[in-house]
């Protein structure tokens, strides 16, 4: 067992010299998008238990619009669609191409974003806020939740946007634009449970 | 300047064709559900059923496109981190709502 200083510092993780430590970080992101999917098992466990407790106000059927909801999950897919392929032109080395490909993702993700919040500030100008009932502040918890992990996504990807312009492709960006893909790509998988579960059956 | 090569190991890498599979399909998978519940053409338990497995696949159509899990070696780990934290997220909602639907019709 010789654990020298030269080997200490091959393993820095801000400088990852070897694919192997991308490996690693790409692992240890992919545990800690596990335990994110256990906190929205939580919050979903508590939608489960809270959903149908309306105390007289509105139900689902009364307050979600389908057709609203559809176009914003397209938003979603369409951006997880330009992230993907946000990946292949980083694997080429293609500079502009990334670039572009994070701007429409972002434009994308944003204009999910809008969506949401526009549904939110409609439901509390109207009195139903998550205030209104057990549903409603289940509701709000839930779809806040995935919300504010979109905010943080898009935060992230402006960032990337800088530095794959300023830095170019180094391992470490690569690395992170990697997992960045790999956080968005996760959104949308949890958004899938939440548009079937909250939206869809909420209105049948 | 030479670009560093890293290798997708723990995320894999894609191909536009996997993308664009992966990208169709999805569509498919989320007009069907919605398409199911708007229509209200068939009965509610075959909604519901339409519903739960359209979902499924879809789900399982993001990680196998998107986040490239598949049982190689390369996303072994993943793949066990995964089936771990479904055990875990079985137990907690499955468990929440075992026991709080059994307290609601005690307590009526």
């Amino acid at each position: 067992m010789t654990t020298d200083a030269s080997t200490i510092d091959s393993i820095d993780p801000g400088q990852p010299e070897h694919s192997d430590t991308v490996a690693i970080q790409a692992f240890g992101f992919w545990i800690y998008l596990m335990t994110d999917l256990v906190l929205f098992a939580a919050i979903f466990a508590t939608y489960a238990v809270l959903g149908q407790n309306y105390v007289g106000g509105p139900t689902g059927k009364d307050l979600f619009d389908l057709p609203y909801a559809f176009v914003e999950t397209m938003f979603l897919l369409f951006s997880s669609a330009t992230c993907g392929l946000v990946m292949l032109a980083m694997y080429k080395g293609k500079k502009g191409l990334v670039l572009t490909g994070l701007a429409v993702t972002f434009l994308l993700g944003l204009g999910f974003i809008a969506m949401e919040i526009n549904e939110f500030h409609r439901m509390i100008l109207d009195g139903n806020g998550p205030e209104r009932s057990a549903f409603l502040s289940a509701f709000f918890t839930l779809v806040g939740t995935h919300g504010a992990h979109v905010i943080f996504g898009l935060i992230w990807m402006a960032v990337m946007m800088g530095q794959v312009a300023v830095k170019g492709f180094t391992t470490p960006v690569q690395s992170r634009l990697m997992r960045l893909s790999m956080f968005w790509h996760f959104l949308d998988i949890v958004w899938i449970g939440l548009f079937t579960f909250v939206y869809l059956m909420g209105v049948m | 300047m030479e670009q560093p090569q890293i290798d997708g190991a723990g995320a894999g890498r894609g191909s536009f064709k996997s993308y664009g599979t992966g990208f169709l399909l999805s569509i498919v998978l989320t007009v069907i559900p919605f398409a199911l519940v708007m229509s209200g053409a068939l009965p509610r338990s075959a909604i519901v059923f339409g519903l739960l497995g359209a979902a499924i696949v879809q789900m399982m159509v993001h990680l196998h496109y998107f986040l490239h899990l598949d049982a190689s070696s390369a996303a072994r780990w993943n793949l066990l981190a995964l089936a771990f934290t479904l055990l875990i997220m079985f137990i907690f909602v499955g468990g929440s709502i075992w026991i709080m639907f059994n307290l609601n019709y005690r307590m009526m």
